[in-house]
């Protein structure tokens, strides 16, 4: 029997959450640093913010206590495995359309009305895909997001960040509107990932974690 | 190679999971965390010079794109009465050595440097911190320079030596020949036309554009050619590399 999870989906996996754990808590770490926030191309005076980021206590900073230049070291060894899995993740699901098949969700299911009615399901507890569909259409979109623009943003408005690789592409950093833009966008777009981060925990705890985690695990029934 | 790598980065994972701290920082300091960590710094520059190329240009802005005024940190000015004397006088007795692996050592007063031919460029600069200013310098390239000493085949980095004075150790900083004969690294004695200020450096401050604001050395009084750094202080390339083990590469 084929199992629920492919084994590429189940390495990715997990391969992606322990970098991106790696990455969060070392970010946390570097946002310590310099808690301020600008738009732009410059930005350096607390006074020209747009907002003023709280200090990362030291249990969600990675290491545990303040350490830029360490916190630098894991964060750009785990960008190195974050970013080679997310485009290795990419090559598979398109080449065994895992993407075309359960992800991409057809124009019909966009429909308000549609939409709507799963909401309520949802809300209700009913989690289970229509048509024998491995994922509800809300569960598509979402995963559709975070694999095809919310991951890839933070791999893009890192590399962004980085004055060594800017000569290869300043005009990436012209489009996300400067370098402290981007850096700006690099902190919202990870908070926006760890919000999926404990609705997709929530999920899972709220419909039969043991077996949801074993399949992500061993792979699973279809 | 990419075996012990790997091992080593499920180790990391293992002591992450295992969410240890004692562990975790047992793991950086250990011979395969840095080596996993060195790794990732030398792939992030391979990567960036073949992606960009070795003498590709950071970003040039226009006058309008400066920011009101530049930030200054680290150290904020050489606490001595030399140079606070020199200071007041601009600089008419500061001299800049080019010496270590050249044929002719060399001595240069700031006008000797003015004299020399000008690139004037305004540049973002970053800093480890995160934060950018952007400002105009103006100054001699170091290659330039460089040409006149006859730098001698073994030499693979050039170090640069300050005057500062930061928690009872002397500031240096060192690049390899590819960013030391880049277009845009100049030996800056002015900022956004005027005499570079004292938090910012002066008389001298190097500019090394596409890396971070601690590779830019400030209060320069002289630039050396070596074969290594190993034999230099602590032996990491840099006062930061050396006090705090910051990257030796500051691309990133």
């Amino acid at each position: 029997m084929k199992p629920r999870h492919a084994l590429s989906t189940r390495v990715w996996h997990w391969i992606n959450a322990a970098a991106l754990v790696v990455l969060f808590m070392s970010g946390l770490g570097i946002s310590n640093a310099h808690r301020y926030l600008y738009w732009g191309d410059y930005g350096f005076d607390p006074a020209d913010a747009w907002t003023a980021v709280m200090r990362f206590p030291n249990w969600a900073t990675l290491p545990q206590r303040y350490n830029l230049a360490e916190a630098r070291d894991w964060h750009s060894a785990g960008a190195w495995v974050f970013a080679l899995a997310l485009l290795g993740m990419w090559i598979v699901m398109l080449v065994n359309r895992h993407f075309a098949r359960d992800i991409a969700a057809p124009v019909s299911a966009w429909a308000p009305s549609h939409l709507w009615a799963e909401a309520k399901a949802h809300l209700k507890g009913h989690f289970e895909a229509e048509d024998g569909a491995k994922y509800n259409t809300l569960q598509k979109i979402t995963y559709g997001v975070v694999l095809g623009i919310m991951l890839p943003l933070m791999v893009f408005t890192g590399l962004a960040i980085s004055p060594g690789f800017e000569p290869a592409a300043p005009w990436f950093i012209d489009l996300l509107g400067g370098r402290q833009s981007a850096r700006s966008l690099h902190f919202i777009t990870a908070f926006a990932l760890f919000a999926f981060f404990v609705v997709h925990i929530v999920m899972v705890l709220l419909s039969n974690p043991l077996k949801q985690m074993w399949a992500m695990i061993a792979g699973g029934k279809e | 190679m990419t075996r012990i790598a790997r091992r080593s980065l499920l180790a990391g994972m293992a002591a992450l999971g295992t969410a240890g701290c004692s562990k975790i920082d047992g793991f950086a300091a250990s011979e395969s965390g840095k080596g996993l960590f060195d790794l990732a710094e030398d792939w992030h520059l391979s990567a960036h010079r073949t992606l960009a190329g070795r003498q590709a240009l950071a970003p040039e802005y226009g006058p309008e794109d400066r920011s009101p005024s530049f930030k200054g940190n680290g150290s904020l000015t050489v606490d001595s009465p030399i140079y606070k004397e020199q200071l007041a006088k601009g600089f008419p007795d500061w001299r800049i050595s080019v010496r270590g692996l050249v044929e002719n050592e060399l001595r240069l007063s700031i006008a000797e440097l003015k004299a020399l031919p000008q690139r004037t460029q305004i540049t973002r600069h970053d800093c480890v911190e995160g934060w950018s200013a952007i400002g105009e310098w103006t100054g001699p390239q170091l290659s330039n320079l460089l040409d006149t000493a006859k730098v001698k085949p073994e030499a693979n980095f050039i170090v640069f030596w300050c005057a500062d004075v930061l928690y009872g150790r002397q500031y240096y900083e060192s690049v390899d020949m590819v960013d030391a004969y880049h277009p845009q690294t100049i030996i800056a004695h002015s900022l956004n036309g005027e005499p570079i200020p004292e938090k910012n450096g002066a008389p001298l401050r190097m500019r090394i554009e596409r890396q971070l604001g601690y590779k830019h050395a400030k209060y320069l009084t002289a630039i050396e050619a070596v074969a290594s750094f190993d034999d230099i202080k602590g032996g990491k390339g840099g006062f930061w590399e050396d006090i705090g083990n910051y990257q030796w590469y500051a691309g990133i």
